[in-house]
């Protein structure tokens, strides 16, 4: 059963081929008896589940069904979720249990999906590893000694093991598309504004976007349906039609202009990675797409643009842990002061302090224009750079990740070396683009390597097209690692 | 631009963040590396660059201005780390 994609399982439960309890019964027992291995969950909530899915079941037997009714999906646990305790990671909201849902949620509620777990991810989702976490690191199907990638680390790791069908994830600078990599499954970011960030916690909000992780693009094109949409309570949420992301799939790609930014495959690739993207270009261009060489000359910025903004807007954002409302407050204190410095001391991992020391830092006095403002700018010649080159094609492709999985431990203890492992991903969301990572190979260790596929603004259905006829014509995204069987 | 141990004290403070003496000299030290990452950015010409805040230019919605929320105080509060008659409880900051 949890070999099914989410369409495949969708299609069962709606069949009455397979109940939700049936279903949802069949992932909690595995992760009960996996999750251990992988830490991909922090929090399970059998009963909880349970309840949905006999409603679920209710509704399919009433012949009111929707395409994701029953199925049980995973939430990052940075979205909130009434009731269920939603942690984004951190001491500070260890035991914070929701009062609301997240848009999101509510969205899959209303389709009659099961909640069936919370994804360890990241601390406040900054990381490139799932290592940040209060609740311990994630460790990566293909081989438990590697990271799954960062921030939604839980929910790639969750879907590559086979923990669940389908997983939601956040992506700011590549939280989405480096974990799905990693952990050799596909994942979305959407466009800037088209999932609502509302109740989901705040980390860098001019960059932050939901999305989703399944093993196909048809799945996910099924979870975009759900999840995207105007909700007033996000001011940046955009006002658009609602879109059937799954309308493209039976579309030829013949004639499709494949941009290929030189410096998306200049030195710092492993080969490896490089070896598997170049079969993928080539497997494109034997469907009739047409390769095209384009430049992002202010590429290798982004990384620098990035540590600015994000950490500014994270330090903003990150001011409302103070030990009041909600959340951890520290045990001894003399006064007000010390009661906030205490709190967020001991409630915040040592990354989440060093982004909201540089974010005030930047914000300060005497360095707002010189850091924030300038970064600003830049940020504007990045997007400028895609602009221009969605003139010469209509998708970007290239790696989505320099390497393949590393080393638990390998950069935890040097900041700047993690950051630059997001040096693909982080210019896609300063431009507000979408953007997926899709399985195209493996390196010489067996581990996986991630295709990135960048669209022009609103080009999702298009995306989706794309890595769904590259999934008709290769395996890569069926295969599983070893060791996922009870 | 060299970060020093005033620099690291004052950004603590103004972040309300306690760092301990032994803690200043290593955040010191990484944050060093991170803006030695940063600087790269600051030698572009952005003269005549308008900043760009929003990836889609769009102009913040405003709304209507009617009442749209419930009476909701006892459900957040309930999740407060303390509370007493519907007030949140910090120390005293008026003698």
């Amino acid at each position: 059963m949890h070999d099914l994609t989410l369409t495949q399982l969708s299609a069962e439960i709606a069949a009455k081929r397979a109940s939700s309890v049936e279903v949802v019964t069949h992932f909690i027992k595995r992760i009960n008896a996996l999750n251990r291995k992988y830490n991909a969950y922090i929090t399970v909530d059998e009963e909880r589940s349970l309840a949905q899915a006999r409603a679920a079941d209710a509704r399919i037997a009433a012949g009111a069904a929707a395409p994701l009714t029953g199925v049980p999906i995973a939430h990052k646990d940075i979205f909130c979720a009434r009731g269920w305790r939603t942690t984004c990671g951190s001491k500070m909201l260890a035991d914070f249990v929701a009062p609301y849902d997240a848009h999101v949620i509510e969205r899959f509620n209303a389709a009659g999906a099961v909640i069936v777990g919370k994804t360890n991810m990241d601390e406040f989702a900054m990381g490139s590893s799932s290592e940040t976490s209060h609740f311990g690191p994630v460790r990566n199907p293909w081989n438990l000694e590697t990271v799954p990638g960062g921030s939604s680390g839980g929910s790639a790791a969750a879907v590559a093991a086979r923990l669940a069908p389908a997983a939601t994830g956040t992506d700011t600078g590549g939280s989405i598309r480096q974990p799905a990599a990693l952990a050799g499954v596909s994942g979305i970011k959407p466009t800037y504004g088209v999932v609502s960030r509302y109740g989901m916690i705040a980390f860098a909000s001019s960059l932050d976007q939901g999305g989703a992780f399944a093993r196909t693009a048809e799945d996910l094109a099924l979870l975009m349906n759900a999840m995207a949409g105007f909700d007033a309570r996000d001011s940046t949420s955009l006002e658009r039609e609602p879109e059937e992301y799954a309308r493209e799939l039976g579309r030829p790609l013949a004639g499709l202009r494949v941009g290929l930014p030189a410096e998306f495959f200049a030195e710092g690739v492993a080969p490896d990675v490089a070896r598997a993207v170049e079969g993928a270009v080539a497997k494109f261009k034997a469907m009739g797409c047409e390769p095209i060489e384009v430049h992002l000359p202010n590429m290798a910025l982004s990384v620098p643009v990035y540590y600015v903004l994000a950490p500014a807007e994270a330090s903003s954002n990150l001011a409302r842990y103070d030990g009041v409302r909600y959340g951890y407050r520290a045990g001894g204190y003399n006064d007000l002061i010390d009661m906030y410095k205490k709190t967020r001391a001991e409630g915040f991992g040592a990354e989440v302090k060093r982004r909201i020391l540089i974010g005030t830092y930047v914000l300060s006095h005497g360095y707002y224009d010189a850091y924030y403002i300038q970064a600003q700018k830049v940020r504007r010649l990045i997007a400028r750079d895609f602009r221009d080159a969605f003139t010469k094609c209509d998708v970007i492709m290239g790696p989505t990740s320099p390497t393949t999985a590393f080393r638990l431990g390998e950069k935890a203890g040097d900041p700047v070396q993690m950051y630059l492992s997001d040096i693909f991903t982080i210019a896609v969301n300063l431009a507000g683009l979408p953007g997926m990572s899709i399985p195209c190979g493996f390196d010489a260790k067996g581990l996986p390597v991630g295709l990135q596929i960048i669209g022009n603004y609103f080009s999702e259905a298009q995306m989706l097209n794309v890595a769904h006829h590259y999934q008709q014509a290769t395996d890569w995204h069926t295969r599983a690692p070893s060791g996922i069987d009870l | 631009m060299a970060l020093s141990r005033d620099d690291v004290e004052r950004i603590a403070h103004l972040a309300r963040i306690t760092v301990d003496e032994a803690g200043i000299d290593r955040v010191l030290e990484e944050l060093t590396g991170i803006f030695g990452l940063i600087e790269r950015m600051q030698a572009v010409d952005t003269a005549g660059i308008e900043p760009m805040s929003h990836a889609q230019d769009v102009v913040l919605r405003v709304r209507e201005d009617r009442v749209t929320e419930t009476d909701q105080h006892a459900l957040f509060q309930s999740i407060a780390p303390r509370v007493d008659a519907g007030l949140y409880l910090v120390p005293k900051v008026i003698e």
